[in-house]
């Protein structure tokens, strides 16, 4: 029924199967738009969080949605400025996938924010000193950015190209895309930086402070680092879900091997820059403050040193050992091993850099702070998660998004 | 004109609070609720979700009888300077919602201009700001009683103790009016130090010599809490108990017995 929109010379499942794909997604997501429009006009107190939490599962899910979506930035970096230009095969669908990433980011704040009517005054009052200033500005930029990236994808659609204006325009912004991604890529680098700052400047919270350069701290730069090297491995994991879901081969392994290979050596850089951070913080940083280590890991029902370790063994030092030998990269249980632990060590970090920030007692006096979210703040959390399917799938149906699709799967007669 | 136009001395208002003379009575909380118009609901059982601008804490030494001793703690705004005004939630606030004022030293809060997103309450290692999770509602009739020389807050913004900062425009105000720059020490209090029957809070500006909290912050049994963070916070506490000192503050077990300082 929609044959004339899908894509020549590529093979896509059945109308029925793709809307009961989009309907069974459109539930969770109307399920999430309802907790969403629920806090809108009940307000935060839909949620779980309180006057000690703050920052609670939102942010961390904003903070992991752009750590995740850093696979766009750095593929366009990686192609377009250091020239590795089989990544062309990926870049489409890592923009995408910053694309929702990205988007998600900004409705998640929009749904966090106490006075969303007011949240341009981020802009018009701006605050120089303030981190959450520089995110705010690069973010929406940087999503402007993506939204352009976009574009020429979206007019590839075969009838859209039918159109001269949009056939040419794509054409002419393909030219040009490289200057967009080194734009993505400078504005990846501060805002992906400050969201690290944010936590890395709070010299009242002797967890999350760190020391640094100038009016960086260092997690300014871990935070950009760990995007750079699990954004990626990010990419390739939703790239091998959507090739089991649509039961065939997208991408050739030597692309995929070649986008493991450069964020194997990022991860296994940025965990050794994370642990000597670590192993600083911890014997000289909080002893300043009057903690020890332990201080942050005990005497409290969930965070110890588990966490630690799964952030920086499992999460880092495992996937990066993998992801850099041949032999890792090669097997295919063990490359999506290593892109689900790469996955996971980097949200594990952004969820102790916001949640245990502030389950951490500051004044002697006071016992640790303990939270679990609200239905409501997980629907609007999981609602990302229902988009982003939803726009993947309508993408992958009728754009061509994969160029080595119709090679890797061809198609000896077109049904009609 | 050019002469209303001078500048007077920069003012450091700031509180010293005696926890030997405190009983715990909580008129000081009562008094603040009351003079700044903060909300409450019916439930308040869960103190996370509580909004008191000033809140006793109850510290124990953790012995049992006849040792055991307990001292009650009121955490106002700290109004910290941090380095040069630059206190831990001013710095991170993105809308410039949170102002230091060197004029007077007090932190304010613009709620007209916080959107909520509570940065400045993770950066806040006190716990003294507090967001609206509820639009404000009062038992009926009992918005007849609101103070008003101070704006109620709405829903989705944050809120903090201001040092009662109305009482200083107004005492300001009424200098000016009789060609004054400087406030006697009495003409600016908050309305907690008023309120307090043992007279635990003395309230004043810390740069002036006339000003009671002036000597009182350099007694040797004087600390403030959580120093070591570099909050630089203008309240400070006197007690002439050392594990309640030590409560104040951080300390690896290595370090020994907390010894008052002069400021």
């Amino acid at each position: 029924m929609d044959y004339a929109l899908i894509p020549e010379g590529r093979k896509r499942c059945p109308l029925w199967q793709f809307v009961l794909f989009i309907a069974v997604a459109g539930v969770v997501l109307l399920w999430g738009v309802y907790a969403m429009f629920l806090c809108w006009i009940k307000g935060l107190n839909q949620t779980n969080m309180n006057n000690a939490y703050g920052f609670a599962l939102w942010i961390w899910a904003d903070l992991a949605v752009i750590a995740l979506g850093g696979g766009a930035f750095f593929s366009g970096f990686l192609k377009y400025i250091v020239g590795k230009d089989e990544l062309k095969n990926l870049i489409n669908y890592a923009v995408i996938i910053g694309f929702i990433c990205y988007s998600s980011a900004l409705l998640i704040l929009a749904i966090d924010i106490g006075q969303p009517l007011r949240g341009w005054f981020i802009f018009w009052h701006a605050n120089v000193h303030s981190m959450l200033t520089e995110v705010a500005f690069c973010l929406s930029v940087y999503f402007a950015v993506l939204t352009i990236e976009f574009i020429p994808l979206i007019l590839e659609n075969r009838q859209l190209d039918k159109v001269p204006f949009f056939h040419n325009l794509s054409h002419n912004m393909h030219h040009i895309m490289a200057v967009f991604a080194a734009t993505g890529a400078f504005l990846s680098f501060f805002h992906q930086g400050s969201l690290g700052g944010v936590a890395g400047v709070l010299f009242g919270r002797p967890f999350g402070f760190r020391e640094g350069v100038l009016i960086w701290p260092w997690t300014f730069f871990l935070f950009t680092w760990s995007a750079a090297a699990c954004g990626p491995c990010f990419t390739i994991l939703v790239t091998k879900i959507t090739e089991a879901v649509t039961r065939k081969k997208l991408v050739k392994d030597n692309v995929i091997e070649l986008l493991a290979k450069i964020s194997g050596w990022m991860l296994l850089t940025y965990i050794i820059a994370k642990i000597i951070d670590t192993w600083y913080w911890a014997v000289v940083t909080a002893p300043e403050a009057g903690f020890t280590m332990m201080d942050f890991y005990t005497n409290n029902p969930l965070y110890g040193l588990w966490i630690l370790f799964l952030e920086i063994v499992l999460g880092g030092v495992i996937p990066a050992l993998i992801l850099i030998t041949p032999a890792g990269r090669k097997n295919k249980a063990l490359l999506l091993t290593a892109a689900v632990l790469a996955v996971i060590g980097v949200c594990v970090n952004r969820w102790v850099m916001v949640l245990q920030v502030l389950a951490v007692p500051v004044m002697p006096f006071e016992s640790w702070f303990m939270y679990s979210p609200s239905w409501q703040e997980v629907a609007t959390t999981i609602l990302p998660i229902a988009y982003g399917a939803i726009l993947i799938a309508i993408a992958h149906r009728y754009l061509p998004i994969f160029p080595q699709e119709p090679e890797l799967n061809p198609v000896e007669q077109q049904a009609g | 004109m050019k002469k209303a136009q001078e500048h007077t001395a920069p003012k450091k208002y700031g509180m010293v609070i005696d926890l030997d003379k405190c009983t715990g009575c909580g008129a000081c909380m009562v008094a603040c609720m009351a003079e700044n118009n903060i909300p409450f609901r019916e439930d308040e059982t869960d103190k996370n979700l509580s909004t008191t601008w000033l809140r006793v804490y109850k510290l124990t030494n953790g012995k049992k009888f006849p040792d055991a001793d307990v001292c009650y703690l009121p955490r106002p705004c700290m109004h910290c300077e941090g380095h040069h005004g630059h206190s831990p939630c001013v710095s991170v606030c993105p809308a410039t919602a949170t102002d230091y004022s060197n004029e007077t030293g007090i932190v304010s809060q613009i709620y007209t201009r916080c959107f909520g997103c509570r940065y400045c309450m993770a950066a806040c290692p006190y716990h003294v700001r507090y967001f609206n999770w509820w639009d404000p509602v009062w038992p009926e009739g009992m918005e007849k009683m609101l103070n008003p020389n101070v704006s109620v807050r709405t829903r989705g913004v944050v809120e903090k103790c201001s040092f009662c900062f109305h009482r200083y425009q107004i005492a300001m105000e009424k200098a000016h009016y009789e060609g004054r720059k400087e406030l006697a020490e009495d003409e600016y209090q908050t309305a907690c130090t008023q309120a307090c029957p043992a007279n635990a809070i003395v309230f004043g500006d810390l740069n002036n010599p006339d000003h009671a909290v002036y000597r009182l912050k350099t007694h040797p049994d004087a600390f403030r809490l959580l120093e070591r963070l570099g909050t630089n916070p203008k309240v400070y506490y006197i007690t002439s108990r050392e594990w309640v000192r030590r409560q104040g503050d951080n300390y690896l077990e290595n370090e020994g017995k907390i010894a008052a300082k002069a400021h």
